[in-house]
């Protein structure tokens, strides 16, 4: 006799994403940086911002409410709509 | 297979009777004084041969035969009328035969229809009503091992599962007054919505009973909040998951523990009801160790951790009422906590006493410099809960007691003092603070009748940045 099984799992298949092709220079980019409120975490991204100035990029910086949970939709959006790359800072 | 489709009811009296039962036996001989069709349920020549035998029980399971004989009147495909057993009067009205049964008993009931026998009932609803489930069918090959199968997969905490075939969660489902296809809740990290039936599926799984269900559903939908941040409880590196607390007669009703080992091993309804919670969250949610799960050390307790408060003779008000809800309501508060960790004393028999090593321990919760960051729940044991009663100190006694015990000058606690580098920022060295904000200390009564014991379970972030305790009613 067959045996038939429910599945448990949410059935949504993830669909696979390609990287998007890496910048040839970042001269002219604007590179969002993304604080998590973590401790010390402005410390790594100031010295991050020096450095990407330094290679003739543009950089806007931003910060989550609270580490704990993520981004907020409008805050997504707002990083979109501003920068061409993002770096989001994760901490520990 | 499942089958769709209730078999037509026939216009006129419709009788369904089996053999097996007496009653039936006794109303047989009136069967050829009226018109009727007769579905027969075990005998294809009983009461004679002209019966329409129900031999796959479709005719009864649709029509909801729970007891033989059942007359039923049918009017243009629909029932208008029924009685069930022998009633001499109700049999007269329906059939419209004054006469009818004048030699019988006035009043004989009848016997349990073959479609409501337990060894049956199962099979039938699966069979019968399985088409109302909408979850994938995984089919198993002639050689699969379905627990290795479950694990194969990725549907398990690390231990076994019990399969979920459509039979047994047909029957969890009973446990609850919803709808298979209702959404319950929006399911972090991934946020998927989730519906009963998928909840069911997970609680099988968990090896709940279905009594157990709307527990499971109301600790969920407590766990999915904003407030509680399970997105958050998941991705910290701290060892937390979702403590699970359950007030309420309906703890006692379906069997839970709030006395000796009630944060241990022993109890289904404790170790299921959590369990069945955190399949969800790794099944439906996605949240799985290793990928949104960044624990460092995790805590046991994040297969299950869920327990009832002892009640019936807690010198405490319960912690639901504590939190606005009534004395008689089932409720469930989630808690984002690590495992247990005992308070011992067994020289204490004061109530100040007591305040002094609960706070003394409280103090140390994760690190004895870090204050305002964390709740917990306390969970005092029967016997260090006497000497509050023999006190007269209740919950807001005990608490405003130990609040008072638990306030810190700032030079101990800064970065760097007594030698830890951890602490509070350097400029708050002149301000006295607390450990705890005001309601953040969670007060339960359980355990066993012996030990001067009682045991407290650190929180994680707390407040609009971390994660709050959520209280939500039990509903059927």
């Amino acid at each position: 006799m067959t045996r038939i099984l429910l599945d448990p799992t949410s059935e949504r298949s993830v669909p696979h994403r390609e990287q998007l092709a890496r910048p040839a220079h970042l001269r002219g980019q604007v590179v969002g940086l993304l604080d998590i409120t973590k401790p010390r975490g402005d410390v790594f991204l100031d010295r991050l911002e020096q450095l990407l100035i330094g290679a003739g990029a543009k950089v806007l910086r931003y910060k989550k409410p609270t580490f704990t949970k993520p981004a907020p939709v409008d805050l997504r959006q707002q990083i979109a709509t501003q920068c061409t790359l993002v770096i989001e800072a994760l901490a520990d | 297979m499942t089958q769709t489709g209730a078999p037509a009811l026939p216009d006129g009296l419709v009788v369904v009777v089996k053999r097996e039962c007496e009653t039936c036996t006794m109303v047989a001989p009136l069967l050829g004084e009226f018109a009727t069709v007769v579905y027969t349920q075990d005998d294809p020549t009983f009461p004679d041969p002209t019966a329409t035998l129900d031999s796959d029980l479709s005719f009864s399971w649709h029509h909801d035969i729970e007891t033989v004989p059942t007359l039923i009147r049918v009017t243009g495909g629909v029932e208008v009328d029924r009685t069930v057993g022998w009633v001499r009067d109700e049999w007269r009205r329906i059939t419209g035969l004054a006469g009818l049964g004048e030699e019988l008993p006035p009043f004989r009931p009848g016997c349990g229809s073959m479609s409501v026998d337990p060894d049956r009932a199962d099979a039938l609803r699966a069979r019968f009503g399985g088409h109302t489930l909408k979850s994938r069918r995984l089919e198993l090959a002639e050689l699969d091992d379905e627990m290795e199968l479950m694990f194969e997969r990725g549907f398990t905490d690390g231990l076994p599962v019990v399969p979920p075939t459509e039979e047994r969660v047909l029957r969890m489902l009973q446990g609850t007054s919803r709808a298979a296809h209702e959404i319950v809740a929006v399911v972090p990290p991934d946020l998927v919505e989730v519906t009963v039936e998928k909840v069911a599926i997970n609680a099988v799984m968990a090896g709940c009973k279905p009594e157990y269900l709307p527990w499971v559903i109301a600790a969920l939908e407590a766990v999915c909040t904003d407030e509680f941040n399970m997105h958050g409880v998941l991705a910290t590196t701290m060892p937390v998951g979702p403590v699970i607390v359950c007030n309420g007669p309906g703890t006692r009703a379906i069997g839970m523990n709030s006395e000796g080992n009630a944060l241990g091993q022993g109890n289904r309804a404790n170790l299921t009801i959590g369990r069945a919670v955190q399949l969800i969250v790794r099944n439906i949610g996605g949240g799985r160790p290793g990928e949104v799960d960044r624990a460092t050390h995790g805590n046991p307790g994040k297969l299950s951790f869920c327990f009832a408060e002892r009640e019936h003779d807690s010198p405490f008000s319960s912690l639901a009422a504590s939190r606005g809800l009534s004395a008689t309501t089932d409720a469930v508060t989630v808690f984002a906590g690590e495992g247990p960790r005992c308070i011992v004393d067994q020289k204490v028999r004061t109530a100040p006493e007591l305040a002094n090593v609960f706070a003394a321990c409280l103090k140390a919760m994760h690190n004895p410099k870090l204050v305002l960051a964390f709740d917990a729940i306390l969970v005092v044991g029967p016997e260090h809960a006497r000497v509050c009663a023999d006190a007269g100190w209740d919950r807001a006694r005990l608490l405003a007691e130990l609040h008072e015990r638990l306030q810190f000058p700032g030079s101990e606690l800064v970065w760097g003092a007594g030698g830890i580098a951890d602490g509070i920022p350097t400029h708050l060295r002149d301000v006295t603070l607390p450990k705890f904000r005001p309601d953040g200390i969670l007060l339960v009564h359980a355990g066993g009748g012996a030990g001067l014991f009682s045991a407290m379970i650190g929180g994680w972030a707390n407040g609009e940045i971390g994660s709050q305790p959520v209280t939500k009613e039990v509903t059927r």
